[in-house]
Formats: structure tokens, sequence, C-alpha cells
């Protein structure tokens, strides 16, 4: 009889019939060969190992996240309300002290979603993690939290979501941006003023293999987590760096995987994307599921596996170690960073487009941040998309002071139905949403 | 008629069911040292002056199997596994005679390493040499194709007086518990064959040459001939017979607790729609985990019998017992010395029954009849709250559509049925606290014996198809088949329920009565890049267990010119 060292909870949500579309890579069939592998290996009756039934999130905690426009019924289908609940209910079991570690097993994905949402990009509707994040904040008091995001792409929507936050500790390592979608997550993202450092994204050459990313996480992303502290450290655990992924570019393997799970001690994983469903997905699933429990991987190796063939160039190893260098140095170094980038005069402000990639929405964004030392500050954001859809969304941080409370207010109550089409308060220190009502029609 | 047995712990109570009801009903002592006696006296017990030409079959439910593995009494089995990516094989070992050799299918039961024949065979040669007679042979995704088992077993054969191979216990994927199962099938095989040989030729020489059939835990039976393929499907039938006696008279709809209490523990398990509910894979016995199919049950140490003590001022019942109740000689005060001081219970020594409650109603500070009052009382709240958590437990599992998820309704029993010796008693202060209806089961001290009676032929089948492949592997059936590339769910589903008519057939069930059921059927769209290459398909069918066509509960007669 086999006993996890670690306790660990699973939720597993397959959801089998539920696909973004019939040919589309986030798809029925996606977890079906690692249901299968998961069952075929027992791991559900190993003594320490508990399966949960995922609950369902509510309208408050995708609230306390997202600004959905119009609503959020409209931009979630019953699934995302499953797997972004399969996320909270795995952090719940952890911090109930159920289990030590836990692992949600759920799609449909969330790490591309942003605070705003207009709809589905990069197969994502709702950031599952920010929503079991912000609800395990409000229910048992953390405050440090340290998200490591592995999916091969940027956790872009999760960058978004906490660029100004300085108790949220972002690291992205992903494939270069430059290479792959969704374009972003270079060496210079490193937060809004009130954050500067507590943004770190680690783009990795495409073929970068095991040795590049155990490389990675020993030398820059175990070091910063010592010196960050956080009281829980969160694995966004996208699986798309395997060698046999077929839309990406990386030689990451099933051992590799569980090693990196092993090294990173995280508290929560939460799975991202992974497209390999065959070659991959069964095997790197059953190892972090391993690794988590403390059990031995030593046997779990794929079937094509030839670590010769998918050895790393030294170019390869030189560009890892460069950017890892460059990382550590801004993070070191954070502070002169924030005074030089707050000595900008247009450093409160950010303005984009953002492309939906999954439902062809167009979207441009105005941001504006206070500038405050004593709290993550107050955020405006002005939305519109080419389905002529305006919004005002403003946001209070959870911690934030007196003087950014009242700025907050004072963007909602100035606001005017004439500009925006729908006008948003995320007050998260008194964990509210308020929806301005649109006056009488004359 | 028919004849029902069931060998219990203390007791083997037996019926003789006829189209007038229940004619005949006895308990034996159970020595289970003896069991081939206890059976021969209970099956005695019944048919003395019954002609034995009216006798159209006999039901068994025995400990036989479950003693084997409880006292563990098993023979030595040589095991050969071959397993493939994932954990090592070799932590899996139910048994000292074990063997990892080399060979893998991956999870689409396509092989990713040959087998090493020369391997497999000298490990074979090298069990014999240890004198072993019995082995099973166990590959990793092996549901899915078993073509590396059937080879290592034709290998193995010329070595061994019988080859037990796992694919053939179960369709569901669960490698470590397949092992176990393959194991225990081939560990009782010989003991199992011995004795039901024994009792069917002492039957023949008192001219009872019936249909023998044997109760499995998933409240369902199986003839004497198809348990020599799957002796371990008799372990831990025991409580499926008294879910079987308890569904006479259950409630069609609804949920509804069957709670059997004896005089140790008080078994629970649940009726959905007049349907037993079954466990998810399967029976756990000692340290072996199976994919033997059971009903779901949930046992604690709450019963007539059971010790009554105050700890820190609250009186708690169990879970222990130490013999019999103090009016009946026993040494400490339990429920059925409360039901004596009440009234509720004739027979025994009052005064002693009193003796034993006087310490604890001067401990609470009132008299002998509310302290018995207490006590049961609080055995009752017990059994509840045990009921409670286990139905959180089935509420709770998982499920893994959205539909599912979001449709699914929770299980809320309405109703309580209560069995075993002291289910009178009990029955009436469990109505003071559930919130339902409370009904008593007919005849509830030999219930057990009329559910192993009554209780129909089941079996189940799993059938996986993979259209990319051609491929069509339902396991249990030993069924392995091209398919063409145009399969359909619709043809998955006829097919599955073909094999399981001929299944059930085997087994001995009743062709003009089959009741099949589809309880899963999935289908998926493989897709390889941007093109649909095949469907993989997963169809699970059963014969739900339920009692035989012909029997009149209302009027409790079994109304079968055949039987």
């Amino acid at each position: 009889m086999l006993h996890a060292k670690h306790k660990t909870g699973l939720v597993f949500f397959p959801a089998f019939d539920w696909a973004i579309s019939p040919t589309h890579p986030e798809r029925e069939e996606r977890l079906l060969y690692t249901q299968d592998q998961v069952f075929e290996e027992g791991l559900l009756d190993i003594d320490g190992i508990f399966e949960y039934k995922p609950d369902l999130v509510t309208i408050k905690d995708v609230q306390r996240v997202h600004f959905c426009v119009p609503d959020p019924w409209a931009v979630m289908t019953e699934s995302h309300f499953i797997s972004a609940g399969g996320a909270k209910t795995v952090g719940m079991a952890v911090m109930d002290g159920k289990v030590e570690r836990g692992f949600a097993l759920v799609r449909p994905p969330g790490h591309h979603a942003n605070r705003v949402v207009h709809g589905c990009r990069g197969f994502c509707n709702v950031n599952i993690e920010a929503i079991m994040i912000e609800y395990l904040r409000r229910a048992y008091g953390i405050d440090r939290v340290a998200i490591v995001d592995t999916d091969c792409h940027h956790g872009d929507g999760t960058q978004d979501i906490y660029w100004h936050d300085p108790d949220t500790l972002f690291i992205s390592i992903h494939q270069d941006g430059r290479t792959l979608y969704p374009g972003s997550g270079f060496l210079s993202e490193v937060g809004g003023p009130n954050a500067v450092g507590t943004t770190i994204n680690i783009p990795l050459p495409p073929n970068t293999s095991d040795e590049g990313f155990l490389y990675t996480i020993k030398e820059v992303v175990l070091p910063i987590l010592d010196d960050f502290k956080p009281q829980l450290i969160v694995n966004s655990a996208g699986q798309d760096n395997h060698y046999s992924d077929p839309i990406t570019n990386m030689n990451f393997s099933a051992r590799g995987y569980a090693e990196l799970t092993r090294l990173l001690k995280a508290d929560i994983a939460v799975l991202e994307g992974g497209y390999s469903i065959e070659g991959a997905l069964p095997y790197v699933n059953t190892g972090i599921i391993l690794a988590m429990a403390g059990l031995d991987y030593d046997h779990l190796t794929e079937p094509d596996f030839n670590p010769k063939r998918y050895r790393q160039t030294d170019a390869v190893t030189r560009t890892i170690e460069q950017t890892s260098a460059k990382v550590l140095k801004t993070w070191r170094q954070r502070k002169m960073v924030a005074e030089a980038l707050r000595a900008r005069e247009d450093c409160h402000q950010r303005s984009r487009r953002i492309f939906y990639d999954t439902d062809q929405i167009y979207e441009v964004q105005a941001e504006t941040i206070r500038v405050c030392d004593a709290c993550a500050g107050a955020l405006r954001i002005e939305s519109t998309s080419d389905r002529r859809v305006a919004m005002l969304g403003v946001h209070l941080p959870r911690k934030g002071c007196p003087d950014c409370k009242a700025q907050a207010y004072e963007w909602y109550d100035a606001a005017d139905h004439k500009q925006f089409d729908h006008i948003f308060m995320q007050d998260n220190q008194a964990d509210l949403f308020l929806t301005k009502p649109k006056p009488a029609a004359a | 008629m028919i004849i029902g047995l069931d060998v219990g712990g203390t007791h083997a109570d037996v019926v003789l069911l006829s189209q007038a009801g229940l004619e005949k009903q006895a308990k034996v002592p159970t020595d289970e040292s003896q069991l081939f006696e206890t059976v021969l006296a209970g099956l005695d017990a019944v048919t003395e002056g019954v002609d034995p030409a009216k006798i159209r079959r006999i039901v068994l439910s025995t400990t036989l199997a479950a003693n084997l593995v409880v006292q563990r009494k098993l023979p030595p089995v040589g095991m050969i596994v071959a397993g493939g990516p994932g954990i090592d094989p070799a932590l899996f070992a139910p048994n000292e005679h074990y063997r990892v050799v080399k060979g893998a299918m991956d999870h689409r039961g396509r092989e990713i390493a040959p087998l090493d024949e020369r391997e497999i065979q000298e490990a074979a040669e090298q069990f014999k040499k240890e004198g072993i007679r019995y082995m099973g042979v166990v590959t990793k995704f092996s549901v899915h194709n078993p073509d590396h088992e059937k080879r290592m077993a034709a290998i193995v054969a010329p070595f061994c007086d019988q080859v037990f191979m796992g694919h053939q216990f179960s369709g569901n994927l669960n490698f470590p518990r397949r092992i176990d199962t393959t194991y225990l099938n081939a560990a009782v095989f010989p003991v199992h064959k011995a004795f039901f040989e024994a009792v069917k030729g002492s039957l023949a020489k008192k001219g009872l040459n019936v249909p023998l059939r044997i109760l499995k835990p998933d409240g369902g039976n199986m003839n004497f001939e198809s348990s020599f393929d799957h002796p371990a499907l008799t372990i831990l039938s025991g409580p499926s017979a008294s879910v079987m006696g308890a569904l006479t008279t259950a409630p069609s709809s609804g949920a509804t607790w069957i709670l059997d209490i004896g005089g140790t523990t008080t078994d629970m398990a649940l009726l959905i729609d007049g349907v037993p509910l079954l466990a998810p894979l399967g029976i756990e016995i000692g340290p072996y985990k199976t994919l033997i199919r059971a009903l779901q049950t949930h046992s604690i140490g709450v019963g007539g019998d059971s010790v009554v003590r105050m700890e820190e001022g609250a009186l708690t019942v169990g879970p222990d017992r130490t013999g019999r109740a103090m009016a009946y000689g026993g040494t400490v005060p339990t429920p059925t010395d409360a039901f004596r001081v009440l009234g509720l219970m004739q027979g025994g020594d009052l005064g002693r029954a009193e003796a034993g409650l006087t310490p604890i109603a001067q401990q609470l500070g009132v008299g002998l009849e509310t302290a018995a009052v207490r006590i049961v009382e609080q055995a009752c709240r017990q059994i509840l709250d045990a009921a409670n958590e286990m139905l959180e437990r089935i509420n709770s599992k998982p499920v893994y559509t959205v539909h599912e998820l979001w449709e699914g309704s929770e299980i809320r029993p309405r109703h309580l049925m209560v069995l075993g010796g002291p289910a009178t008693q009990f029955a009436e202060y469990l109505m003071k606290q559930f919130d339902g209806s409370v009904s008593v089961v007919p005849h509830c001290e030999v219930a057990n014996a009329i559910g192993c009676a009554l209780a129909r032929t089941t079996s189940e089948i799993t059938l996986f198809a993979d259209t990319s492949c051609q491929l069509a592997v339902a396991s249990g059936e030993l069924f392995n088949s091209e398919i063409p590339a145009a399969f359909t769910l619709e043809d998955a589903r006829e097919l599955a329920l073909q094999l399981l008519r001929e299944k059930a057939l085997r087994r001995g069930a009743n062709p003009d009565h089959l009741e099949l059921e589809i309880v899963d059927a999935y289908q998926f769209n493989m897709i390889r890049g941007f093109t649909t290459i095949g469907k993989n398909i997963r169809v699970r069918a059963q014969v739900k267990p339920g009692l035989i066509q012909g029997y009149d509960p209302i009027g409790g007669k079994l109304r079968r010119e055949d039987l």
C-alpha cells in the first residue's frame, strides 16, 4: 500500500461534455487519456490522496476579480463556474488543513483572462487562479501570495490582474513572446508604479529542455520566492512546454515537470494549457500528482522520450543564463527601477489594444492608476470593444488607503452614462461590486 | 421451491420459499472451522420432510472466501505483472511470489514495449519449482488491450493448474486493484472449488440435484459453474443478502436507508428508487483493494450487544462488544439490557439487566427507565450520525461532466427500513430521531436468507471502442474484435447489450426476464490536428441488482411455476 508523504487534495474535472468548438484544442477529449492514466495508475486509491467534488464559484467570487462586460453570465458558461470552483475547492482544502497541497486538474483554463472580460481569449474567459486567490484572501485573511506560471504561454491575464499589486508576486516562465502567442511577457514588463518588481517575466528560447527549466527554477524562482516570503504559492501548471505539444516549441518532459513540482513545493497547482492530449498530459499530470504527494516518479517516462534528442543546445543554455542574470538583477534593484519608473510623467497611465483571439473581439483600454505609497492604488479602466460597448471599471484594492478610496469613489460618482454603457465599482476593501444604475429615460 | 442460505459470523440463516410464501425458516450456529457442516446442517433444517424434486434452486451466501482472506490462509499464488510508464509496479505486490516482467501498453492499448517470452516462461518455471499451482497474469491497460495478458497466460499455462488473467474480472481501469483482484481469485480458487464441489456432492447424495447458485457482494447471484472462473466474487456477500431481503418490501421510488442491526454491528446501505446503490470501484478486504463489484455499504460498531459506558459524563455505545448482554449472563450493560428494562424484550434475567444499568442511572442522576431510554437514544443517534456521514460521502462523489454537476441532485432518504435481531425495538426509537418514515422488514430475523433466495443473476460489462484503431474490447467478456471505422455510439450500445445478455445467460440468468440497462455511454471525437480521426466510445451496461421475476411482495409469495 502506497502512502503519500504529503497529504494531497485533487479536484479532477475533465468537463467531458464541454468544448469551445468541436475541433478546438480545448475540447471534450482533452483530459480523457489523463483520466485513463490517473485511474489506471490507482492514484486516487493512494493513502493520503483525496479527491474532492468541485464547488461552483459565485458571481461575487468572479466580480472580486473581473469586470465582466456586460455581466458574468454573458461571458461565462457553466463550465467556467465549475473550473474556477474546482480551484477554489482545492484552495479551501489546503487552507482548512484537510490536505497539505492540492491540484485542481480542471478545464477550461484561465490565465489569459484579464481584469476586464469581454469574451474568450487564449481559450480563457475568467481567471481561475485569481478568483481562487482573492476568495482565499477574503475568507482566510491571507496577504502575500506568489503565483508561478509554468505554462508555455505568457500568463498575460494573471499579469494584468496583479500588475499593480505589490502583495502578489507573479512569475511567468514561458516561451519567448516573439515566437508564441500572446506575444508578451518580456523582461521589461515588471509591474505598475505601485508594484515594480512583483511582476517577473522569464522568457525562454524555443527548444528549452529539462535542464533549462530546472536551472531557471533553482537559480531564479526559488531565490526570489525566498526573498518574497509568500504565505501561499500557487502554480499555474500549464503542460504545453512538453516536447510533444502541437502548438508550442519547447522540449520539457514529464519527469522534468515532476522535478519542477518537487522543487517548487507549491501549495496549490492549477492546470492551465497543454494540448498534447495523448503524448504529454497523461504522463505530466501523473508526474505532478506523484511529485506533490511526495511519491517516487522514477518509472514515469513517456514511451517515446529520448533525452539525447531533446537535449538543449549550448546557445539555448547561454540565452537562459543571460536572461536569468537579468531577471535577478532587476529583482535586486527593484527599488531603483521603481524610482526610475515613477520619475516618468506618464507612469500612471497605460493604454492598450487587446485582441480576443478565440472570440474575435478587439478591445481598447485606457488605464489610470493613482500612484500611491500607502497601498496598491485606486485603478480606473476605460474599455471599449468593437462590439460597440464602452465600460468604466473602478477598482479599489483590498488594502486601499483613505485617499485612494476617495479617488475611486470620485471616479465612480462622476462617471456618466452618456460616455459609458456600463459603470462598475469593484470595492475590494468592503468586498462590494457596484453597478451604477442607468438614469431613467427622459 | 427455493432455498436461501446465508452464513453469518454467528448464525447461518436459512429459508425455504414456495408459491405459498415462506414455508420454513431456521437458524443454525456457525462453526467457522467447519463451514461445510454448517451449510449442510442449515440445508437439513429446512429440507426435512420436503420432496427433493420440488426444490428447484439453492442460493448460498458464505463467509468461506472472506475467512480465507481475513485469517491469511490463502495458498501461494505466482503473480506475473507487466507495467509501463507510471508508478513502479513492484510497489503493487499483493503477495510474496510476484514478478515484474518487461512489456507495456499505453493508455489507448497500443503496445509500447514487447513482452520477453523467455523471461515469462522462466518466472513460471521458477514458481512451479516452488510448488505453486495457481498463477495470475496482469498488465497495465489490459482492459483496453488484453493481448499481452492472453499471451502471458498461454506461456504460463503449462506450468500450473490454473491461470487467471486480470482483464477477465472487470472492465474498470485500476492496475493495482486489477492485480489484487486477480491474486485473490487465483488464491481463493482451490478452496472454493473443493468446497462447492463437496456441497454439490453431498446434496446429490440426498437426491438434491438442483442448480446451485452463489450470492455476490453486488446483490446478485451467479451459477455454480461460472463461480469457478470468478471465485473471489463470493467474498463479502453477507451485507448484500440483507439488502436484497429488505428489497422485498422497499418503496419503489425515492431514497431509502436499509439498516441491518445485529449484535455487534450495524450495516447500512441505500436504495435509490428501489435499486441498491453500488460502490464506485469494488470491495476492500484486509489489505486488498479490488475491482469486485459490490453494494455500497458501511458498517459501524453499534449493535444490540455493544458495550454501554459513561465517558466524561456522556453515554457512549460501542464500538466494542464483550460477549452477551447482562440479562444473558454478560458482564457489561448493553442496549439489549436497556430493551429488557423497558419491557421491549422478553427472556433473559431482568434483575441482571437492571443491575447492569443501575450505575449508569446513578451517574446520570435519573431513574432506571430513563437511563434505558437514553441508552437506546444514544445508540440510535450514533447509527444515524454514521448514516449521515455515509450519505455525505455519497453526495460529494465527484462527477466529470458539466451536466451531472449542474443538474445533479442530492440524495435525501425519506424512508428507513430496519432488519436484524433487535430491529423491532430499535425501530421504535429510530422513528423519533429520523426525519422520515421507519419500517421493520417482515421476517426481519431471516430477511437475509430470503434476500439470498430471491436475488436475481447480475452481471455488468464495459465496452471500449476506438474507431481509429478499429477495435472494440469488452474485457470481462474476453471480447476483442475489429469494428468498422463507421462504428457509432448506437452500435456500441447494441453490442454492449448483446454481450451483456450473453454473459448474464452464462451466469445463469433467466432469458425471459432480463432487465438490461445502459449505465454510461460516452463518445469522444478524436481530433488530431484539425481532422477527426475517429471516435473513442465507452459504454457500461448492467443487469441491475433486484429480485427475481415473479415474486409478489404484497402476498410474500413466489408466483412462478418453474421454481
